[in-house]
């Protein structure tokens, strides 16, 4: 019972970040019918950047909270940055061309940011500095620390917010409008680079967040870590549907949870054969289960419509 | 109508539209006076379409286009709304997946003042009460008939002073194209002008003031549409008779 307890509490944390980076590439999909492969590599640079300016800033006697706050917002800023720049300089001339361009593309930009950060911060693993006090709470039976506490709360506020600026703002209309039927979004008048941009930014800060987030949780930053977090954030994205920003949420919780129980328990269904650290095969077991027996995604529509 | 002498709103002269190598405006001349209603008439693939998209800047074309007095070469498609150029396009272009109201939020996409744009929403749910019901609905569950009026009802939310309509009674039952018509008239009668590009010749001449036959990529034929109406040539080509 207190192992299924723990195994929630960790799954939902986990699944907190893995919405958070699903929604980035369910966005920018549902805009531009891209896998942006990148995204991944966008959350292990707002990881490393907010290290990095944790470490500068953490001998200046600076409260804590403010240290990691500043850093937040250096890193969201970052990463905004370098969203709108992939998608200007690798995606945009490729707006009109085959559809394996952009994607191979994609690949190729993941690689050369990788690589940067491996020449900038090294390829050894970095501590990611805790700045919070690591209390923790017991929850009848499972331990839940603040940090995590913080980060399901964070992430929380920030999915709604999310949802809010869609369906209540002129920016949201106007997105979900040009996801919808860019050439009759061009003659309401909405410039659709601009829209494009924005969404690829938006993205890229929500991974920001949960780069700093994961570092946090683990302790752990490292030039690779974006990789195998963007493949599984991917796979939440299609197990809600890609392209559906309400799925991505869904589908990251429930990936996040998915992992968890499965890593608590692989060791005592297979007696003892395989061990927690197969978690990994869970992920991947759900994408092919999905793509197999649900394509569309739990949130997906089943057939494409168009008026 | 002898609108083409006074200052025309939009004036069009020579203009060419190619895809790859096939030239599919051949160098027209077209002009809209200040609240007139001008059809363009003619068969499938005779370039009507891309007449319309060509004008929104949808498309890559050559020739002088003169709207208000100024040329929109250097204009992007989605500046056009707010010189008030506004095309309604083939099949509509709902927003299916966002609501009646959202759809019609849309067409005000670049206004900024609150409060006319709840007064002009008011006003296009007078016009069509069906989408007062609906406004909650999503765009994508309305018919035929209600989204068309959706679609004119947008346009009419970024205020035009030329609206571009390309085959409004396109899959419409024919009571529902008899009021889109209806609609299309009153408009035009507060003062908009409008360009209609319609298979439906004898239909789209009943309304208009003016005409243009479009063949192959060339104007053969412009008159008055009572004229064009009454003319042999297009009797016998467009209205089967």
């Amino acid at each position: 019972m207190d192992t299924l307890l723990q195994q929630i509490v960790n799954g939902f944390v986990q699944g907190s970040v893995y919405a958070m980076v699903a929604l980035g590439y369910t966005m920018v999909y549902g805009i531009l019918g891209l896998i942006n492969f990148a995204h991944g590599e966008v959350v292990m640079v707002g990881a490393m950047v907010a290290m990095s300016v944790i470490h500068l800033l953490i001998g200046s006697g600076l409260p804590p909270l403010l240290v990691l706050l500043i850093s937040l917002i250096i890193s969201m800023v970052v990463c905004m940055a370098l969203g709108y720049g992939i998608e200007r300089i690798a995606y945009r001339p490729l707006r009109n061309a085959p559809r394996l361009a952009p994607l191979i593309t994609a690949i190729g930009v993941s690689m050369v940011l990788q690589n940067l950060a491996m020449m900038f911060w090294g390829r050894e693993y970095h501590a990611f500095p805790s700045l919070l006090p690591n209390n923790s709470h017991r929850l009848s039976g499972a331990i839940i620390t603040e940090v995590q506490i913080l980060i399901v709360l964070i992430a929380l506020g920030m999915m709604g917010g999310l949802l809010l600026l869609m369906h209540r703002t002129r920016l949201g209309r106007a997105m979900r409008a040009v996801a919808e039927n860019p050439s009759a979004a061009v003659l309401m008048g909405v410039n659709i680079n601009g829209v494009i941009a924005i969404t690829f930014m938006l993205g890229s800060a929500l991974a920001a967040v949960a780069g700093i987030m994961i570092s946090a949780n683990y302790g752990i930053v490292h030039y690779y870590m974006g990789s195998i977090l963007g493949l599984k954030a991917f796979t939440a994205a299609v197990l809600g549907g890609i392209g559906n920003m309400r799925g991505a949420m869904v589908g990251g919780l429930l990936l996040g949870l998915i992992e968890s129980l499965g890593a608590g328990y692989i060791g005592d269904l297979s007696g003892g054969f395989f061990g927690s650290h197969y978690q990994d095969v869970f992920a991947f077991f759900v994408l092919i289960s999905v793509l197999i027996f649900r394509p569309s995604g739990l949130l997906g529509e089943r057939v494409a419509e168009r008026a | 109508m002898i609108a083409s002498k006074s200052s025309p709103l939009l004036q069009v002269r020579n203009l060419k539209v190619a895809y790859g190598g096939i030239q599919a405006l051949k160098g027209i001349d077209i002009d809209v006076a200040p609240g007139e209603l001008v059809a363009l008439i003619g068969s499938n693939g005779a370039g009507k379409t891309t007449t319309l998209k060509a004008l929104a800047g949808l498309l890559p074309s050559t020739g002088k286009i003169h709207y208000c007095g100024k040329s929109l070469q250097h204009y992007a498609a989605h500046q056009l709304i707010q010189e008030g150029l506004v095309l309604v396009p083939e099949g509509r272009g709902v927003f299916a997946r966002l609501t009646v109201k959202e759809n019609l939020l849309m067409g005000a996409y670049c206004r900024h003042d609150k409060s006319s744009i709840a007064q002009d929403m008011q006003h296009i749910y007078q016009l069509f009460p069906r989408l007062a019901e609906r406004q909650m609905q999503l765009a994508g569950t309305l018919s035929g008939g209600e989204q068309q009026m959706m679609a004119l009802g947008r346009a009419l939310m970024s205020r035009p002073k030329l609206l571009m309509l390309d085959e409004p009674s396109m899959g419409l039952a024919p009571m529902m194209v008899v009021k889109i018509f209806e609609t299309i008239r009153n408009i035009c009668a507060q003062g908009v002008s409008i360009l209609l590009v319609e298979q439906n010749a004898k239909l789209a001449l009943e309304v208009a003031h003016r005409g243009y036959v479009l063949e192959n990529g060339l104007i053969t034929l412009s008159d008055s549409a009572a004229s064009l109406l009454g003319s042999a040539v297009v009797r016998r080509a467009y209205l089967g008779s």
